[in-house]
């Protein structure tokens, strides 16, 4: 069926969005206000909530109960984990990583954040900017979500006025210079009432800007990928067997930035040789052109040796390469990090070791002072960090790409995931 | 959408989703591909195929046989199986009941789904393998929405929802000691509407039992089941002629039917689009408990 005639279901584009909060500042019922007056929330889900609310005796339908999806989350009434929502409205389909928003969940806050085109960050309108404001905002920065939307929440709570929501915006736009970001917008709302969540305000007339659902609906996303530098990291290598696709070999993979065309000369990386693309395929047909974030198989016109981890790029706006690299990282693991010490590392599609070679400095994420004596990196620390691997990657630096600058540390014991890291 | 370099929704969902199980191929030595006959299945199936066309998908589908399908289902799965060249492992349940490793539930509200857990770890056990993907959905199921893309299970195929690895970016950690094993589930970011959405947009064949039909039918507290040589009767209950449609295929015995005249694609998705119950709202297996689903997948369910 061509995508024409479907139009209008089909023309929705995704923007996953990140929220991080407490039990206190309204997060869960700005989340549960944005399902429920989008119509994603279902009677059986509101009946399934409004038994658990009777049983914790909250008294109101607690909307919390929504996201809160884990037993032992529903009886301590906290957030441990980062919980992915759903919602629609005809414009935008939307994923919601919801993170609890305590410093010991710093490390859920980096998760939820690093897949987000938009990071909501919730101030109380009777507390101002606090400590926790600029944690979500840093944490905003350093994973460098494009956009940010700053909710000034319980307006009701201070007579709905302009002088509170203009006093809070000052306060954080003095933040924002410390930190690396580049659109943020303010919204005055009640999460409670409705007021200019997916509704204008009538109690704020002051307020002339859009409400959050229209942000949301209406941010301009498509060019927070970078369509101009060439990267396609080889995922697998197809080899059909079949007799028709007789010396068939595609290179599997997903486009993480620029936009390949049939005919392209490219170049392999890191063995350098050169060739050119003869087919894009997709499901049963070839295409002339694909780009960022496609998912596709690449046959080239020359016979040459590659395989998974290696880079597949035109030859304009080279990755870097080197085996020594400085990065910020978030530590994940209770077992503190090793100076000295060997991880496995995951970076696009390759596997493979590094050691920490030194620790340039720790970051407290309450004051985002930088401490360069204390060395020592464990749960939830954020620090800058140089590491040596094995061999020589081909990267760009966090910022000018979020895929092909990002890594994971894996301790090689346990195999679980110990830290996230942003290349400078 | 104005911009030449954009996709919609579904392109992007279908591109993680193609990425996530290429990953899976190249991380692990055997993996499989469980497969029900249901839309979550056959939507994911239809990735996998499109992720190493032109060649055929480099590994097996296990369906775990409950014995209370839908002829319907079955036949469906074997005709798709054929026409895609595709290898299918079958494990019955009725043979984990046959060996006295679980033991078959009556009485009228009798379902096998709990049993299925043994089976399908019996199943992975056996046929050593280290990954099994999944149709699993995290806006079917409040568990389910705490779900990773790569899950880890432990010796015993458990799942520790407290104790998961991080996941971030695209960068899937699917290391493991021996013994254990991951399941992965590709569409985890995709909700019942995109998965009608996609049917539609690639033109995808689905059991004819999803359109509306007329079929004897027993209400039992509001819930309608089909009935059939595995749904026993209450006194009672005296089963009468509807037209309905089923919004999700599972096992005959807890899998509520609709009541529809929906008949086409785009029937049925202004139906979900219009909808005030959610899918699993219709299956008896979810009622037992407000927790039931995290009970089941820390066991090791699907």
């Amino acid at each position: 069926m061509s995508e024409d005639i479907t139009k209008g279901y089909l023309d929705m584009e995704l923007l996953r969005f990140t929220t991080a909060g407490s039990v206190d500042d309204g997060k869960s019922t700005l989340i549960g206000r944005l399902l429920y007056d989008s119509k994603a929330i279902f009677e059986d889900q509101m009946e399934s909530i409004e038994k658990a609310s009777q049983k914790t005796g909250d008294g109101e339908v607690n909307l919390a109960l929504l996201t809160d999806g884990l037993r032992a989350e529903r009886e301590q009434g906290i957030t441990i984990d980062v919980a992915y929502r759903y919602f629609a409205t005809p414009k935008r389909k939307f994923i919601i990583a919801d993170t609890p928003g305590h410093v010991q969940y710093t490390r859920n806050m980096v998760t939820g954040a690093s897949t987000a085109n938009v990071a909501l960050i919730l101030i109380d309108a009777r507390n101002g900017v606090i400590e926790q404001t600029l944690r979500h905002a840093f944490i905003a920065s350093l994973l460098q979500i494009p956009h940010m939307i700053v909710c000034i929440n319980k307006m009701d709570l201070v007579d709905f006025k302009e002088e509170a929501f203009e006093s809070i915006k000052d306060d954080f736009d003095k933040i924002a210079t410390k930190l690396d970001v580049h659109d943020i917008r303010f919204v005055p709302i009640s999460a409670k009432l409705g007021d200019n969540v997916v509704d204008r305000s009538e109690n704020m007339s002051w307020y002339e800007g859009p409400t959050l659902l229209y942000l949301l609906e209406n941010i301009h996303i498509a060019s927070d990928i970078n369509h101009v530098d060439t990267r396609f990291p080889v995922q697998y290598v197809v080899r059909p067997m079949k007799e028709e696709y007789h010396d068939y070999r595609g290179y599997a993979g997903r486009i993480e930035g620029g936009v390949f065309h049939k005919g392209d000369q490219v170049k392999i990386l890191p063995s350098g040789l050169v060739s050119k693309i003869k087919t894009i395929d997709v499901f049963q047909e070839e295409v002339e052109e694909a780009f960022a974030p496609q998912s596709v198989t690449l046959s080239l016109e020359d016979d040459i040796d590659i395989s998974r981890g290696n880079l597949i790029i035109k030859d304009n706006g080279l990755p870097k390469s080197s085996q020594d690299i400085e990065m910020m990282i978030c530590w994940f693991s209770e077992t503190p990090m090793v100076l000295g010490g060997k991880y496995s590392v995951k970076h696009t599609t390759n596997d493979l070791r590094c050691v920490i070679r030194d620790v340039k400095y720790k970051i407290d994420v309450n004051t985002l002072d930088h401490n360069t004596e204390d060395k020592k990196i464990g749960l939830n620390d954020i620090a800058k960090i140089q590491i040596k691997t094995t061999r020589p990657l081909f990267f760009d630096s966090y910022r000018k790409n979020r895929k092909m600058g990002s890594l994971i540390l894996i301790d090689e014991a346990t195999n679980n995931t110990v830290a996230a890291g942003m290349i400078i | 959408m104005d911009n030449k370099y954009r996709i919609n929704h579904l392109r992007e969902l279908e591109a993680e989703s193609i990425f996530v199980i290429r990953e899976v191929v190249a991380q692990f030595e055997n993996p499989c591909m469980l497969f029900s006959g249901g839309k979550d299945s056959i939507v994911m199936f239809h990735l996998a195929r499109k992720a190493f066309w032109p060649a055929r998908i480099p590994f097996p589908l296990m369906h775990i046989d409950t014995g209370h399908n839908f002829q319907e289902t079955l036949d469906y799965r074997d005709k798709l199986m054929k026409d895609t060249e595709t290898k299918l492992i079958v494990r019955y349940v009725q043979d984990s009941i046959d060996q006295g490793k679980v033991v078959d539930e009556t009485g009228v509200n009798a379902s096998r789904n709990k049993l299925q857990t043994t089976t399908l770890l019996d199943g992975i056990e056996e046929l050593k393998f280290d990954c099994a993907m999944g149709g699993g959905r995290r806006d079917e199921e409040k568990a389910r929405a705490k779900e990773r893309f790569f899950s880890h299970r432990d010796e015993f195929g458990q799942w520790d929802p407290k104790n998961q690895r991080p996941e971030l970016w695209n960068i899937f950690n699917g290391k493991k000691h021996m013994g254990e094993h991951f399941r992965v589930f590709p569409i985890s970011n995709w909700t019942e509407m995109d998965v009608w959405q996609y049917i539609l947009l690639e033109n995808i064949p689905i059991p004819s039992l999803y359109f509306s039909h007329e079929r004897e039918v027993i209400d039992r507290d509001g819930t309608i089941l089909a009935a059939g040589e595995y749904v026993t009767l209450k006194d009672d209950e005296i089963p009468e002629k509807r037209i309905i449609r089923f919004r999700t295929i599972g096992d005959m015995t807890c899998t509520g039917a609709v009541e529809s005249k929906a008949n086409t694609l785009e029937e049925i998705i202004e139906e979900v689009a219009a909808t005030r119950i959610t899918e699993r709202g219709g299956r008896h297996d979810d009622k037992r408990s407000e927790a039931a689903m995290e009970d089941r997948k820390k066991e090791g369910y699907f």
